[in-house]
């Protein structure tokens, strides 16, 4: 099937204006009548929740943290972008607007990717009334850096914790609403399905983690805002309980799920030191504005890094791309560090590590220069490695980190099911194969504070919903299998655990469907897959029992779930045979680079569910590039 | 290396709690001290023992989620850091190593080593925001915000609301916590209209929840992982008897 954007007619530059003029309102005496679910206080899910709120909608927000506050948004360091050209150095929505388009290597809908540069100002403007204490300069007018290769410096951050301070911005606004009655919020609950009555999204059901009790929600609209799908890798920078489960859970009620493999690898995080490790962390890119990238020119040197003359040793960014050297875009520094690892040229235990050395920039700039600038990320790097960057080299490697793909939504940020909309990192539209720096944060706000509260009123107003509340026999058939899946995991009382089967899945999708992909390895991914997830049907152990607090039977559900959506993402791998930004299919390159194929897959693939094991229907919404021409993206 | 757990269980805050014991496995000085409490739970859940209740989620010391009590110290023995940034490195083989919950009336225990935090969203709740509603800010630029103020107002901010200040309090006082907020929006010019009512709200909702009173004995600073300043405390304290004097006096229609 073609799937319809609903991309408004007209120029690009006036889409997003008219559209909101032909959008229905909601009387503002009629909105209090009706209720909205959101799940989610990320970002996306606590502005939109507190927009909502202000227009007088009755909102639930559900989140599973114990506090809105704690959602994985709070973990971004670097920064946000929005084209408010404070610099005066040629920034314009439509540069953003181009940027944003390019670096996704040409697969995202560009009417999104305008939208989102329009409201980028907008953002910053509302950020800074709620009291985010941006960097500021001596003058008083807030700071601005270049992040991410962008040419111009259209970066706000606050230090190192950009992600923490937009997230308390929009946590404090949700308060508000708390306060003032118009958000009912429900912490420690995970949602575990989604209702669709005639159709049309109507309700969630959740479990309450402090409790196990399973309850049942009813409204007019459902808003999924709960992120991405990293930790299908197991081993990612994202937060130990981020899971897919929402996301895959509604697709298995009929959500088309787009682009599973658009998942962003991020070159500089601490290489893994063993077995026992349950998560990666990130150093943030900028230490690649002065630390050069290397690794000793033989296969298997043991030598330690002083030991290694320079004429030993491979600058290999410098070398391969002359122009752009040590800060090539992410997903070309992480091939390259792959590439080399897996020649046996690695460094530290296990071999996947490369040296960024800051060895020259301290000769040339002094030791109290780069403290000023690193310091808390030299300090984060000795805490977890034991290792002084000062004196050798910090190691790093590429480690998941974003997932660009997602529930597939039209303009106006709703699924193929009516009344599911679907915002921030959890749908797919506006970074395309691969999502710039600084860019996550500004998609979560832009959905929640400035486009659902607009296109919620669009669909509210303009459709007919019957008058439902949860003894509806559609949540008491939802309920029956959110039930009878957790009795079947409790019942199988295996010899393996949950992480275990986790980790398994983790490393063979690491190795197959990762960094580099290939035909061959992703069709071996596809046999083995249902064989894990089999097994785990007949051997995990889940200890405990469901109606009480048990984070084992929590972490079951989310890795039942990471058995099948690994499927549809090696699947969705396989089909689409080209390289684009984070997808790269090592048959199709030209000298190393990714090879792009506009004429055959210059379209977003959207899957549709048709049961456990079962090969899913592909939808394809074709995408037209008529504002940015294609190019091929090029760093040498 | 090993090392031997005591670790307070308890179910529900009416539950009787007790310390029981644990061995690790042999794990590496690299591991982080959760991840060790992993290897601890996946232990147990292979001989079909209940596993250790604890919380964590980023595990790089930014979302607050975990916390516990080590050998008296509340997130253990790294300064400036969480519990999930500790290494066994910091640990000796064969240390034995006594953990307990946030112990607060305010913070009931809801299994184990996981405590209900619901008073400070609460306390937030009460009044820790600014009122804009979306789509009424003016430009970004439109008020100029002396540097030092920001970075003040950013230090302030940093608080991740872990709840170690109150966990390592002796009076179970949560005024580091809400002097961080105070403090936050006090410095900055957008805070400025609700000035008053937002700390004498946030004041109010601190007592009605059950935290003890401050008495200036600076043990939640050197417990707090972002290194919040009690400074803030003495500014809440300022702000709170300046709003008191800008009270609007109750108006009396009838005279006696």
């Amino acid at each position: 099937m073609i799937l319809d954007g609903k991309v408004p007619a007209g120029p690009i530059e006036k889409k997003w204006e008219e559209h909101r003029f032909n959008l229905k309102l909601v009387n503002p005496a009629n909105k209090r009548k009706h209720t909205v679910i959101v799940v989610g206080t990320g970002l996306a899910g606590a502005s939109a929740s507190a927009s909502l709120a202000e227009l007088g909608y009755n909102v639930l927000t559900f989140c599973f943290h114990d506090s809105p506050r704690r959602a994985h948004s709070i973990a971004a360091q670097g920064g946000i972008n929005a084209a408010k050209n404070y610099q005066n150095d040629g920034d314009s929505v439509h540069r953003l607007f181009y940027d944003t388009v390019k670096g996704g290597d040409f697969r995202a809908r560009e009417a999104n990717v305008h939208r989102l540069a329009e409201v980028s100002v907008n953002i910053i403007d509302q950020c800074v009334a709620q009291g985010v204490p941006f960097a500021r300069e001596y003058g008083g007018v807030l700071a601005n850096r270049s992040f991410g290769g962008a040419q111009v410096s259209r970066t706000f951050y606050a230090r190192g914790q950009t992600g923490q301070q937009l997230l308390i911005g929009a946590y404090q606004a949700l308060s508000r609403a708390v306060s003032s009655g118009k958000v009912k919020l429900h912490t420690k609950h995970e949602m575990l399905d989604l209702v669709i009555i005639n159709g049309q999204a109507r309700g969630i059901i959740t479990r309450d983690l402090d409790t196990g009790k399973i309850e049942r929600f009813a409204a007019d609209a459902v808003c999924l805002a709960t992120g991405g799908y990293s930790t299908v890798f197991f081993l990612s920078t994202n937060a130990k309980n981020c899971n897919v489960t929402a996301t895959y859970r509604a697709y298995k009620r009929g959500a088309y799920f787009a682009n599973p493999c658009y998942t962003q690898i991020h070159p500089t995080c601490i290489p893994q030191s063993g077995d026992h490790q349950s998560k990666l962390t990130l150093m943030s890119e900028s230490l690649r504005n002065d630390g050069r990238v290397w690794v000793p020119n033989k296969v298997g040197d043991k030598r330690g890094p002083h030991e290694i003359p320079d004429n030993e040793r491979d600058y290999y960014l410098e070398r391969k791309y002359p122009s752009f050297g040590n800060l090539a875009p992410r997903d070309i520094s992480s091939r390259a560090a792959k590439e080399l690892c897996d020649a046996g040229k690695g460094v530290g235990p296990g071999g996947f590590g490369v040296y960024l050395d800051f060895r020259d920039a301290i000769k040339r700039d002094g030791r109290s220069t780069i403290e000023a600038k690193y310091g808390n990320l030299f300090s984060i790097y000795h805490e977890i490695t034991g290792e002084d960057a000062y004196q050798v080299p910090m190691r790093i490697y590429p480690a998941p980190h974003y997932t660009m793909g997602g529930l597939w939504v039209d303009y106006n940020l709703m699924s193929n099911i009516p009344g599911l909309f679907v915002l921030g990192e959890a749908n797919f539209s506006d970074h395309g194969a691969n999502r710039l720096g600084a860019s996550a944060l500004m998609q979560g706000l832009a959905d929640g504070y400035f486009i659902i509260p607009y296109t919620i009123g669009g669909y509210i107003a303009g459709t007919k919903r019957e008058t439902v509340d949860t003894q509806h026999a559609a949540f008491a058939d939802a309920e029956k299998s959110v039930t009878g899946q957790m009795e079947k995991l409790i019942a199988v009382r295996g010899k393996r655990s949950v992480d275990d089967f986790h980790r398994q899945l983790g490393k063979l999708m690491w190795n197959k469907c990762g960094m580099g992909r290939t035909a061959t390895g992703l069709q071996e991914l596809l046999k083995e897959i249902p064989k894990i997830r089999d097994e785990f049907w007949t051997n995990v152990n889940v200890t405990g029992s469901a109606g009480t607090f048990n984070q084992t039977l929590e972490r079951a559900g989310r890795v039942a779930d990471y058995l099948e959506f690994a499927e549809m993402m090696a699947l969705d791998a396989l089909e689409r045979n080209e390289s684009c930004g984070g997808h790269f299919r090592e048959e199709f390159q030209e000298e190393g680079e990714a090879k792009r194929d506009d004429e055959k897959f210059r379209h977003v693939t959207a899957w549709e569910y048709k049961g456990v094991g079962e090969k899913p229907a592909q939808h394809i919404e074709p995408l037209e590039f008529e504002n940015v021409k294609l190019a091929v993206r090029s760093y040498k | 290396m090993k090392v031997t757990l005591k670790v307070w269980k308890q179910n529900g805050k009416n539950g009787q709690g007790e310390l029981k014991s644990y061995e690790s496995p042999d794990v590496s000085p690299d591991c982080s001290f959760l991840e060790m409490l992993d290897l601890v739970n996946n232990d147990l859940e292979s001989k079909n023992q209940e596993p250790i209740g604890f919380d964590s989620d980023c595990r790089e010391g930014i979302c607050g989620t975990c916390g516990m009590v080590i050998n008296g110290v509340a997130h253990g023995p790294g300064h400036g850091t969480a519990t999930c940034q500790l290494y066994m490195r910091q640990f000796k083989d064969g240390d034995v190593l006594t953990l307990e919950p946030w112990r607060a009336t305010a913070f009931p225990v809801i299994k184990d080593l996981v405590v209900d935090r619901s008073a400070f969203d609460r306390i937030i709740q009460a009044g820790g925001y600014i009122s804009v509603g979306t789509g009424a800010a003016p430009d970004g630029n439109a008020i100029p915000v002396p540097k030092e103020n920001a970075d003040l107002a950013m230090d302030a901010a940093a608080c991740i609301g872990c709840g170690a200040c109150v966990a390592s309090c002796k009076n179970a006082s949560a005024m580091l916590f809400v002097s961080a907020k105070v403090s936050h929006l006090a410095l900055l010019p957008q805070g400025e209209p609700e000035r008053e009512r937002r700390v004498i709200a946030m004041v109010e909702q601190m007592d009605k929840e059950g935290f003890g009173a401050c008495t200036n004995e600076g043990e939640c600073e050197a417990a707090c992982p972002k290194q919040i300043s009690i400074s803030n405390i003495a500014r809440l304290n300022r702000e709170y008897w300046r709003a008191k004097l800008l009270e609007q006096p109750v108006r009396v229609e009838k005279g006696g």
